[in-house]
Protein backbone atom coordinates (compact mmCIF):
# COMPACT_ATOMS: atom_id res chain seq x y z
CA UNK A 1 0.00 0.00 0.00
CA UNK A 2 0.90 3.65 -0.65
CA UNK A 3 1.37 6.22 2.15
CA UNK A 4 -1.66 8.79 1.89
CA UNK A 5 0.19 12.28 2.42
CA UNK A 6 -1.49 15.75 2.67
CA UNK A 7 1.52 17.78 2.00
CA UNK A 8 5.09 17.93 2.68
CA UNK A 9 7.50 20.97 3.87
CA UNK A 10 11.37 20.51 5.36
CA UNK A 11 12.17 22.83 8.22
CA UNK A 12 14.76 25.56 7.92
CA UNK A 13 15.20 26.05 12.15
CA UNK A 14 14.28 24.83 15.46
CA UNK A 15 11.85 27.44 15.20
CA UNK A 16 10.44 26.91 12.26
CA UNK A 17 8.91 23.71 12.95
CA UNK A 18 7.36 24.88 16.22
CA UNK A 19 5.67 27.01 14.25
CA UNK A 20 4.57 24.70 11.90
CA UNK A 21 3.60 22.42 14.25
CA UNK A 22 1.54 24.71 15.85
CA UNK A 23 -0.07 26.50 13.13
CA UNK A 24 -1.18 22.79 11.65
CA UNK A 25 -3.11 22.18 14.96
CA UNK A 26 -2.66 18.21 15.32
CA UNK A 27 -2.81 17.60 11.55
CA UNK A 28 0.76 17.59 10.58
CA UNK A 29 3.38 14.77 11.83
CA UNK A 30 7.26 16.19 12.45
CA UNK A 31 9.18 13.03 10.12
CA UNK A 32 12.38 12.33 11.58
CA UNK A 33 13.84 8.54 10.60
CA UNK A 34 10.48 7.85 9.45
CA UNK A 35 10.81 4.32 10.30
CA UNK A 36 7.77 4.25 12.08
CA UNK A 37 6.05 7.07 10.82
CA UNK A 38 6.06 5.47 7.23
CA UNK A 39 5.39 2.49 7.76
CA UNK A 40 2.50 3.77 9.69
CA UNK A 41 1.45 5.76 6.63
CA UNK A 42 2.13 2.66 4.57
CA UNK A 43 -0.43 1.07 5.92
CA UNK A 44 -2.69 3.33 6.11
CA UNK A 45 -2.82 3.51 10.01
CA UNK A 46 -1.95 7.24 10.12
CA UNK A 47 -4.70 8.60 7.92
CA UNK A 48 -3.50 11.47 5.74
CA UNK A 49 -0.53 12.39 6.77
CA UNK A 50 0.82 16.48 6.01
CA UNK A 51 4.76 15.66 7.34
CA UNK A 52 7.15 18.25 8.77
CA UNK A 53 10.21 17.24 7.61
CA UNK A 54 13.17 18.00 10.65
CA UNK A 55 16.37 15.88 9.01
CA UNK A 56 17.74 19.56 7.88
CA UNK A 57 17.79 20.91 11.40
CA UNK A 58 21.75 20.55 12.84
CA UNK A 59 20.59 22.02 15.71
CA UNK A 60 18.84 18.53 16.89
CA UNK A 61 21.77 16.41 16.01
CA UNK A 62 25.03 15.90 17.81
CA UNK A 63 26.67 13.99 20.98
CA UNK A 64 28.30 16.16 23.46
CA UNK A 65 29.50 15.48 26.83
CA UNK A 66 28.05 19.43 28.50
CA UNK A 67 29.22 19.12 32.37
CA UNK A 68 27.83 16.08 34.06
CA UNK A 69 25.39 14.80 31.09
CA UNK A 70 25.93 13.56 28.11
CA UNK A 71 23.44 15.65 25.69
CA UNK A 72 22.12 13.67 22.69
CA UNK A 73 20.37 15.34 19.84
CA UNK A 74 16.77 14.11 18.95
CA UNK A 75 18.46 13.42 15.20
CA UNK A 76 21.08 11.43 16.20
CA UNK A 77 20.81 7.78 14.34
CA UNK A 78 20.45 4.74 16.17
CA UNK A 79 24.01 3.78 14.13
CA UNK A 80 25.32 6.77 15.93
CA UNK A 81 24.16 5.70 19.13
CA UNK A 82 25.83 2.23 18.74
CA UNK A 83 29.33 4.00 17.45
CA UNK A 84 29.63 6.91 19.55
CA UNK A 85 32.62 6.42 21.93
CA UNK A 86 31.07 9.00 24.31
CA UNK A 87 28.08 6.68 24.36
CA UNK A 88 29.57 3.50 24.87
CA UNK A 89 32.06 5.36 27.91
CA UNK A 90 29.52 7.65 29.41
CA UNK A 91 25.97 6.05 28.82
CA UNK A 92 26.86 1.84 28.24
CA UNK A 93 23.51 0.86 28.52
CA UNK A 94 22.28 3.23 25.44
CA UNK A 95 25.57 1.66 23.57
CA UNK A 96 24.18 -1.94 24.43
CA UNK A 97 20.38 -1.13 23.50
CA UNK A 98 21.22 0.41 19.64
CA UNK A 99 21.91 -2.38 17.94
CA UNK A 100 18.83 -4.64 19.42
CA UNK A 101 16.89 -2.29 17.58
CA UNK A 102 15.58 -3.35 14.33
CA UNK A 103 18.06 -4.06 11.34
CA UNK A 104 21.20 -2.10 10.20
CA UNK A 105 18.98 -0.45 7.34
CA UNK A 106 16.69 0.63 9.74
CA UNK A 107 19.06 2.23 12.02
CA UNK A 108 20.88 4.09 10.16
CA UNK A 109 17.75 6.17 9.13
CA UNK A 110 15.52 5.92 12.76
CA UNK A 111 16.47 8.41 15.38
CA UNK A 112 16.45 8.90 19.60
CA UNK A 113 14.01 11.42 18.98
CA UNK A 114 11.84 9.69 17.12
CA UNK A 115 11.94 6.61 19.12
CA UNK A 116 11.09 8.14 22.40
CA UNK A 117 8.21 10.16 20.44
CA UNK A 118 6.75 7.44 19.60
CA UNK A 119 7.09 5.57 22.85
CA UNK A 120 6.96 1.74 21.26
CA UNK A 121 6.18 -0.32 25.03
CA UNK A 122 9.09 -2.58 23.40
CA UNK A 123 11.25 0.05 22.36
CA UNK A 124 14.84 0.15 23.82
CA UNK A 125 15.28 3.89 24.12
CA UNK A 126 12.59 4.67 26.54
CA UNK A 127 14.04 2.08 28.78
CA UNK A 128 16.88 3.14 28.71
CA UNK A 129 15.96 7.05 29.60
CA UNK A 130 13.98 5.39 32.71
CA UNK A 131 17.09 3.45 34.48
CA UNK A 132 19.97 6.00 33.61
CA UNK A 133 17.30 9.28 35.02
CA UNK A 134 17.41 11.17 31.79
CA UNK A 135 15.65 14.19 30.79
CA UNK A 136 13.97 15.25 27.84
CA UNK A 137 14.56 18.53 26.77
CA UNK A 138 11.26 19.46 24.68
CA UNK A 139 10.49 22.77 22.42
CA UNK A 140 7.06 24.36 22.47
CA UNK A 141 5.57 27.86 21.29
CA UNK A 142 6.71 29.03 24.55
CA UNK A 143 10.24 27.69 24.31
CA UNK A 144 12.47 24.99 26.07
CA UNK A 145 11.45 22.68 29.31
CA UNK A 146 12.62 20.06 30.69
CA UNK A 147 10.81 16.89 31.36
CA UNK A 148 12.09 13.85 33.60
CA UNK A 149 11.95 10.70 32.16
CA UNK A 150 9.84 9.40 34.38
CA UNK A 151 7.28 11.84 33.78
CA UNK A 152 7.47 11.60 30.27
CA UNK A 153 5.83 7.92 29.26
CA UNK A 154 2.64 8.22 29.68
CA UNK A 155 1.02 5.36 28.42
CA UNK A 156 0.87 3.24 25.19
CA UNK A 157 2.34 5.40 22.52
CA UNK A 158 1.62 8.32 24.75
CA UNK A 159 3.94 10.71 26.02
CA UNK A 160 4.11 14.15 28.31
CA UNK A 161 4.56 16.10 24.69
CA UNK A 162 1.67 18.11 23.28
CA UNK A 163 0.57 18.93 20.42
CA UNK A 164 2.90 21.57 19.54
CA UNK A 165 5.89 20.28 21.42
CA UNK A 166 8.66 18.28 20.09
CA UNK A 167 12.07 16.86 21.50
CA UNK A 168 14.94 18.96 20.81
CA UNK A 169 17.62 16.40 23.20
CA UNK A 170 17.57 14.05 25.60
CA UNK A 171 20.45 14.64 28.70
CA UNK A 172 21.72 11.79 30.42
CA UNK A 173 23.53 11.30 33.92
CA UNK A 174 27.21 10.47 33.42
CA UNK A 175 27.46 6.92 34.91
CA UNK A 176 29.41 6.90 38.09
CA UNK A 177 33.13 6.04 38.30
CA UNK A 178 32.66 1.84 38.52
CA UNK A 179 28.95 1.60 37.51
CA UNK A 180 27.97 -1.02 35.33
CA UNK A 181 25.02 -1.06 33.28
CA UNK A 182 23.45 -3.45 30.73
CA UNK A 183 20.62 -3.68 28.21
CA UNK A 184 19.43 -7.74 27.39
CA UNK A 185 16.26 -8.50 25.71
CA UNK A 186 14.84 -11.65 24.46
CA UNK A 187 13.66 -11.62 20.88
CA UNK A 188 12.43 -14.33 18.25
CA UNK A 189 14.54 -13.03 15.65
CA UNK A 190 17.15 -10.74 16.11
CA UNK A 191 15.49 -7.26 14.96
CA UNK A 192 12.08 -7.80 15.78
CA UNK A 193 11.17 -6.15 18.94
CA UNK A 194 11.54 -7.57 22.00
CA UNK A 195 8.99 -10.00 24.03
CA UNK A 196 10.53 -8.72 27.17
CA UNK A 197 13.92 -6.31 28.04
CA UNK A 198 15.89 -5.27 30.62
CA UNK A 199 17.80 -1.77 31.61
CA UNK A 200 20.25 -2.12 34.66
CA UNK A 201 22.38 0.69 35.70
CA UNK A 202 24.05 -0.43 39.50
CA UNK A 203 24.97 2.78 41.19
CA UNK A 204 26.21 3.48 44.29
CA UNK A 205 23.20 4.38 46.24
CA UNK A 206 21.16 1.20 44.74
CA UNK A 207 20.38 -0.37 40.88
CA UNK A 208 18.35 1.87 38.62
CA UNK A 209 16.12 -0.81 36.69
CA UNK A 210 13.53 -0.75 33.98
CA UNK A 211 11.63 -3.21 31.67
CA UNK A 212 10.70 -2.93 28.35
CA UNK A 213 7.79 -4.82 26.09
CA UNK A 214 6.21 -6.13 29.40
CA UNK A 215 3.92 -3.12 29.45
CA UNK A 216 1.36 -0.47 28.24
CA UNK A 217 4.96 1.72 28.79
CA UNK A 218 8.33 0.86 29.90
CA UNK A 219 8.29 1.16 33.36
CA UNK A 220 11.12 0.86 36.59
CA UNK A 221 10.85 -1.76 38.60
CA UNK A 222 10.96 -0.07 41.55
CA UNK A 223 9.71 -2.94 44.31
CA UNK A 224 12.68 -4.88 42.48
CA UNK A 225 15.35 -1.74 43.29
CA UNK A 226 13.87 -1.28 46.84
CA UNK A 227 14.67 -4.85 47.46
CA UNK A 228 18.08 -4.94 45.93
CA UNK A 229 18.86 -1.14 47.44
CA UNK A 230 18.08 -2.48 50.82
CA UNK A 231 20.83 -5.68 50.47
CA UNK A 232 18.28 -8.06 49.32
CA UNK A 233 19.67 -10.66 46.43
CA UNK A 234 18.63 -11.60 42.98
CA UNK A 235 16.33 -14.59 43.71
CA UNK A 236 14.07 -11.41 46.29
CA UNK A 237 14.23 -8.75 43.91
CA UNK A 238 12.77 -11.77 41.21
CA UNK A 239 10.32 -12.73 43.48
CA UNK A 240 8.51 -9.29 43.82
CA UNK A 241 8.85 -8.71 39.95
CA UNK A 242 4.85 -9.33 40.00
CA UNK A 243 4.43 -6.18 42.16
CA UNK A 244 6.58 -3.98 39.56
CA UNK A 245 4.91 -5.51 36.13
CA UNK A 246 1.89 -6.49 34.65
CA UNK A 247 2.26 -7.69 31.38
CA UNK A 248 -0.54 -8.10 28.56
CA UNK A 249 -1.74 -11.77 27.77
CA UNK A 250 -1.47 -11.19 23.62
CA UNK A 251 -0.32 -13.04 20.78
CA UNK A 252 2.95 -13.21 21.06
CA UNK A 253 3.71 -14.38 24.39
CA UNK A 254 0.98 -15.18 27.56
CA UNK A 255 1.38 -13.04 30.53
CA UNK A 256 2.83 -15.39 32.79
CA UNK A 257 5.57 -16.41 29.95
CA UNK A 258 6.56 -12.33 29.87
CA UNK A 259 7.05 -12.71 33.91
CA UNK A 260 8.88 -15.16 33.43
CA UNK A 261 10.95 -13.99 31.03
CA UNK A 262 11.13 -10.40 32.96
CA UNK A 263 12.30 -12.35 36.14
CA UNK A 264 15.05 -14.94 33.56
CA UNK A 265 16.83 -11.18 32.28
CA UNK A 266 17.12 -9.78 35.96
CA UNK A 267 19.11 -13.05 36.72
CA UNK A 268 20.89 -12.49 33.51
CA UNK A 269 21.86 -8.64 33.67
CA UNK A 270 22.70 -8.91 37.83
CA UNK A 271 25.28 -11.34 36.55
CA UNK A 272 26.53 -9.45 33.87
CA UNK A 273 27.01 -6.44 35.77
CA UNK A 274 28.46 -8.33 39.05
CA UNK A 275 31.31 -6.34 40.02
CA UNK A 276 34.62 -7.47 42.29
CA UNK A 277 32.83 -6.81 45.78
CA UNK A 278 28.83 -7.18 44.50
CA UNK B 1 -7.33 17.06 4.71
CA UNK B 2 -9.07 21.02 4.90
CA UNK B 3 -6.89 24.47 5.85
CA UNK B 4 -3.40 22.90 5.96
CA UNK B 5 -1.24 26.09 5.87
CA UNK B 6 0.23 26.78 2.78
CA UNK B 7 3.56 25.92 3.50
CA UNK B 8 2.92 22.04 2.83
CA UNK B 9 3.27 21.02 -1.05
CA UNK B 10 1.69 18.45 -2.67
CA UNK B 11 4.59 18.03 -5.02
CA UNK B 12 8.43 18.68 -4.28
CA UNK B 13 11.24 19.52 -6.23
CA UNK B 14 14.30 17.24 -6.12
CA UNK B 15 17.41 17.12 -7.65
CA UNK B 16 19.80 14.65 -6.93
CA UNK B 17 22.24 11.75 -8.40
CA UNK B 18 21.32 8.21 -8.55
CA UNK B 19 24.09 6.01 -9.80
CA UNK B 20 25.87 9.24 -10.58
CA UNK B 21 24.15 10.24 -12.78
CA UNK B 22 21.98 13.93 -12.23
CA UNK B 23 17.74 13.68 -11.45
CA UNK B 24 15.65 16.19 -11.79
CA UNK B 25 11.99 15.32 -10.42
CA UNK B 26 8.90 16.54 -9.41
CA UNK B 27 7.55 14.32 -7.17
CA UNK B 28 4.12 13.18 -5.03
CA UNK B 29 5.20 14.32 -1.67
CA UNK B 30 4.27 10.33 0.08
CA UNK B 31 6.29 8.54 -3.24
CA UNK B 32 8.50 6.12 -1.79
CA UNK B 33 12.34 6.08 -2.92
CA UNK B 34 11.29 2.22 -4.27
CA UNK B 35 8.72 3.88 -5.95
CA UNK B 36 10.24 6.70 -7.02
CA UNK B 37 13.49 4.52 -8.70
CA UNK B 38 11.46 1.39 -10.35
CA UNK B 39 8.10 3.47 -11.30
CA UNK B 40 9.54 7.30 -12.31
CA UNK B 41 13.07 6.22 -13.57
CA UNK B 42 12.58 2.45 -14.43
CA UNK B 43 15.31 1.28 -12.14
CA UNK B 44 13.54 -1.93 -11.36
CA UNK B 45 16.49 -3.42 -9.43
CA UNK B 46 15.46 -3.01 -6.37
CA UNK B 47 12.18 -4.89 -5.01
CA UNK B 48 8.96 -3.61 -2.93
CA UNK B 49 8.09 -6.17 -0.57
CA UNK B 50 6.36 -5.67 2.51
CA UNK B 51 6.46 -2.02 1.76
CA UNK B 52 6.70 -1.77 5.74
CA UNK B 53 10.25 -2.15 6.56
CA UNK B 54 10.27 -6.00 7.54
CA UNK B 55 11.55 -7.97 4.43
CA UNK B 56 14.44 -6.07 3.22
CA UNK B 57 13.61 -6.58 -0.75
CA UNK B 58 14.30 -2.87 -1.34
CA UNK B 59 17.64 -2.14 0.62
CA UNK B 60 19.54 0.83 -1.30
CA UNK B 61 21.87 3.03 -1.01
CA UNK B 62 21.57 6.78 0.12
CA UNK B 63 24.33 8.96 1.39
CA UNK B 64 26.81 6.12 1.71
CA UNK B 65 24.51 3.51 4.16
CA UNK B 66 22.03 1.26 3.49
CA UNK B 67 18.00 2.06 3.92
CA UNK B 68 14.91 1.05 3.43
CA UNK B 69 13.89 2.11 0.14
CA UNK B 70 10.19 1.89 1.67
CA UNK B 71 10.46 3.94 4.24
CA UNK B 72 12.31 6.90 2.58
CA UNK B 73 10.18 9.51 1.21
CA UNK B 74 11.93 10.89 -2.38
CA UNK B 75 10.58 14.22 -1.21
CA UNK B 76 13.69 13.99 1.32
CA UNK B 77 16.07 12.92 -1.14
CA UNK B 78 17.16 16.79 -2.51
CA UNK B 79 20.82 16.96 -2.82
CA UNK B 80 21.26 13.36 -1.90
CA UNK B 81 23.48 10.67 -3.51
CA UNK B 82 21.54 6.98 -4.51
CA UNK B 83 22.97 3.78 -5.58
CA UNK B 84 20.78 0.85 -6.50
CA UNK B 85 21.78 -2.46 -7.28
CA UNK B 86 21.92 -1.46 -11.34
CA UNK B 87 24.77 1.07 -10.59
CA UNK B 88 26.51 -0.44 -8.11
CA UNK B 89 26.60 -3.42 -10.97
CA UNK B 90 28.10 -1.67 -13.89
CA UNK B 91 30.79 -0.14 -11.28
CA UNK B 92 31.56 -3.23 -11.12
CA UNK B 93 31.69 -3.31 -7.01
CA UNK B 94 29.15 -6.27 -6.64
CA UNK B 95 30.69 -8.54 -9.35
CA UNK B 96 32.69 -11.23 -6.95
CA UNK B 97 29.46 -11.04 -4.39
CA UNK B 98 27.45 -11.89 -7.47
CA UNK B 99 29.60 -14.66 -8.90
CA UNK B 100 29.60 -16.17 -5.70
CA UNK B 101 25.46 -16.30 -5.43
CA UNK B 102 25.86 -17.71 -8.64
CA UNK B 103 28.16 -20.41 -7.92
CA UNK B 104 26.67 -21.04 -4.18
CA UNK B 105 23.19 -21.32 -5.35
CA UNK B 106 22.30 -18.44 -3.20
CA UNK B 107 19.82 -17.18 -5.85
CA UNK B 108 16.01 -19.18 -6.62
CA UNK B 109 13.74 -16.80 -7.47
CA UNK B 110 15.92 -13.89 -6.94
CA UNK B 111 13.56 -11.72 -5.34
CA UNK B 112 15.46 -10.69 -2.01
CA UNK B 113 18.51 -11.04 -3.92
CA UNK B 114 19.03 -7.31 -4.82
CA UNK B 115 18.30 -6.12 -1.36
CA UNK B 116 20.44 -9.43 -0.03
CA UNK B 117 23.33 -8.15 -2.38
CA UNK B 118 23.25 -4.84 -1.17
CA UNK B 119 23.27 -5.22 2.32
CA UNK B 120 26.09 -7.86 2.14
CA UNK B 121 28.42 -5.47 0.03
CA UNK B 122 27.53 -2.91 2.68
CA UNK B 123 28.84 -5.59 5.48
CA UNK B 124 31.65 -6.42 3.43
CA UNK B 125 32.74 -2.58 2.79
CA UNK B 126 34.05 -2.62 6.62
CA UNK B 127 36.54 -5.03 5.50
CA UNK B 128 38.07 -8.18 7.34
CA UNK B 129 36.27 -11.70 7.24
CA UNK B 130 32.97 -11.47 9.05
CA UNK B 131 31.91 -14.64 11.47
CA UNK B 132 28.77 -16.34 9.79
CA UNK B 133 26.86 -15.14 13.25
CA UNK B 134 27.74 -11.59 12.33
CA UNK B 135 26.68 -12.54 8.41
CA UNK B 136 23.16 -13.49 9.89
CA UNK B 137 22.79 -10.63 12.09
CA UNK B 138 23.76 -8.20 9.26
CA UNK B 139 21.45 -9.74 6.80
CA UNK B 140 18.81 -10.36 9.43
CA UNK B 141 16.10 -8.06 7.87
CA UNK B 142 16.44 -9.26 4.38
CA UNK B 143 13.55 -11.90 4.07
CA UNK B 144 14.29 -14.77 1.48
CA UNK B 145 10.96 -16.56 0.63
CA UNK B 146 13.15 -19.68 -1.11
CA UNK B 147 15.01 -20.23 2.25
CA UNK B 148 18.16 -19.69 0.21
CA UNK B 149 19.74 -18.47 3.66
CA UNK B 150 22.46 -21.15 3.95
CA UNK B 151 23.69 -20.57 0.94
CA UNK B 152 23.61 -16.84 0.75
CA UNK B 153 25.98 -16.73 4.04
CA UNK B 154 28.39 -19.34 2.28
CA UNK B 155 28.06 -17.06 -0.56
CA UNK B 156 28.68 -13.59 1.63
CA UNK B 157 31.70 -15.48 3.67
CA UNK B 158 33.82 -17.20 0.28
CA UNK B 159 33.98 -13.21 -0.91
CA UNK B 160 34.71 -12.22 2.46
CA UNK B 161 37.50 -14.55 2.57
CA UNK B 162 38.86 -14.33 -0.95
CA UNK B 163 38.45 -10.37 -0.35
CA UNK B 164 41.11 -10.56 2.71
CA UNK B 165 43.27 -13.02 0.71
CA UNK B 166 43.52 -11.16 -2.11
CA UNK B 167 44.50 -8.12 0.13
CA UNK B 168 47.20 -9.86 2.14
CA UNK B 169 48.51 -11.15 -0.45
CA UNK B 170 48.43 -7.66 -2.55
C1 LIG C 1 10.92 -3.64 10.80
C2 LIG C 1 11.10 -2.66 11.93
C3 LIG C 1 11.58 -3.12 13.15
C4 LIG C 1 11.75 -2.23 14.22
N1 LIG C 1 12.24 -2.72 15.38
C5 LIG C 1 12.43 -1.87 16.41
C6 LIG C 1 12.95 -2.33 17.65
O1 LIG C 1 13.29 -3.50 17.82
N2 LIG C 1 13.09 -1.42 18.66
C7 LIG C 1 12.75 -0.11 18.50
O2 LIG C 1 12.90 0.67 19.43
N3 LIG C 1 12.27 0.35 17.35
C8 LIG C 1 12.11 -0.49 16.30
N4 LIG C 1 11.62 0.02 15.13
C9 LIG C 1 11.26 1.45 15.03
C10 LIG C 1 12.46 2.28 14.65
O3 LIG C 1 13.47 2.11 15.59
C11 LIG C 1 12.18 3.77 14.55
O4 LIG C 1 13.38 4.32 14.14
C12 LIG C 1 11.76 4.53 15.77
O5 LIG C 1 10.80 3.96 16.57
C13 LIG C 1 11.16 5.86 15.34
O6 LIG C 1 12.16 6.74 15.08
P1 LIG C 1 12.16 7.60 13.76
O7 LIG C 1 13.24 8.59 13.92
O8 LIG C 1 12.22 6.73 12.58
O9 LIG C 1 10.78 8.39 13.87
P2 LIG C 1 9.64 8.70 12.84
O10 LIG C 1 9.11 7.46 12.26
O11 LIG C 1 10.09 9.76 11.92
O12 LIG C 1 8.56 9.31 13.84
C14 LIG C 1 7.88 8.53 14.80
C15 LIG C 1 6.92 9.44 15.57
O13 LIG C 1 7.66 10.34 16.39
C16 LIG C 1 7.38 11.69 16.03
N5 LIG C 1 8.65 12.42 16.14
C17 LIG C 1 9.79 12.17 15.45
N6 LIG C 1 10.78 12.99 15.89
C18 LIG C 1 10.26 13.76 16.87
C19 LIG C 1 10.78 14.78 17.72
N7 LIG C 1 12.05 15.19 17.65
N8 LIG C 1 9.94 15.36 18.61
C20 LIG C 1 8.65 14.94 18.69
N9 LIG C 1 8.10 13.99 17.93
C21 LIG C 1 8.90 13.40 17.02
C22 LIG C 1 6.81 11.61 14.63
O14 LIG C 1 6.00 12.71 14.34
C23 LIG C 1 6.06 10.31 14.67
O15 LIG C 1 4.82 10.49 15.28
C24 LIG C 1 11.44 -0.85 14.05
C25 LIG C 1 10.97 -0.39 12.82
C26 LIG C 1 10.80 -1.27 11.76
C27 LIG C 1 10.32 -0.74 10.45
S1 LIG D 1 9.60 -3.53 0.85
FE1 LIG D 1 10.88 -2.34 2.10
S2 LIG D 1 11.41 -3.71 3.65
FE2 LIG D 1 9.95 -4.84 2.57
S1 LIG E 1 15.75 -16.31 -3.81
FE1 LIG E 1 13.59 -16.26 -3.79
S2 LIG E 1 13.22 -14.89 -2.17
FE2 LIG E 1 15.30 -15.26 -1.96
Amino acid sequence: MKAATAGYVRATSLSHAVTLLAASKGQARLLAGGQSLVAAMNLRLAGETALIDINGLSELGGITADGAVLRIGALTRHRELATSPLVASLAPAIAQAAPLIAHAAIRTRGTIGGSLAYADPAAELPACMLALGATIVVAGPQGLRRVAAEDFFVDLFTTALAEDEMITAVEVPFAEPGERQATLELARRSGDYALAGIVLARKADGPRIAFFGVGPTARLARSAMAVLASGGDGEAAAAVLDRDLDPPDDVHAPAAVRLHLARVLLRRALAATQTGDA
Amino acid sequence: MTDMPPDFARKVDIRLTVNGETVEARVDAGRHLVDFLRLDLGLTGAHAGCEHGVCGACTLKVDGDIVRGCLVLAAQLDGAEVWTVEGLTDSGALADLQDAFVARNALQCGFCTPGMLVAAADLLADGGVPSRAEIREHISGNYCRCTGYEAIVDAIETVARARAGTEAAA
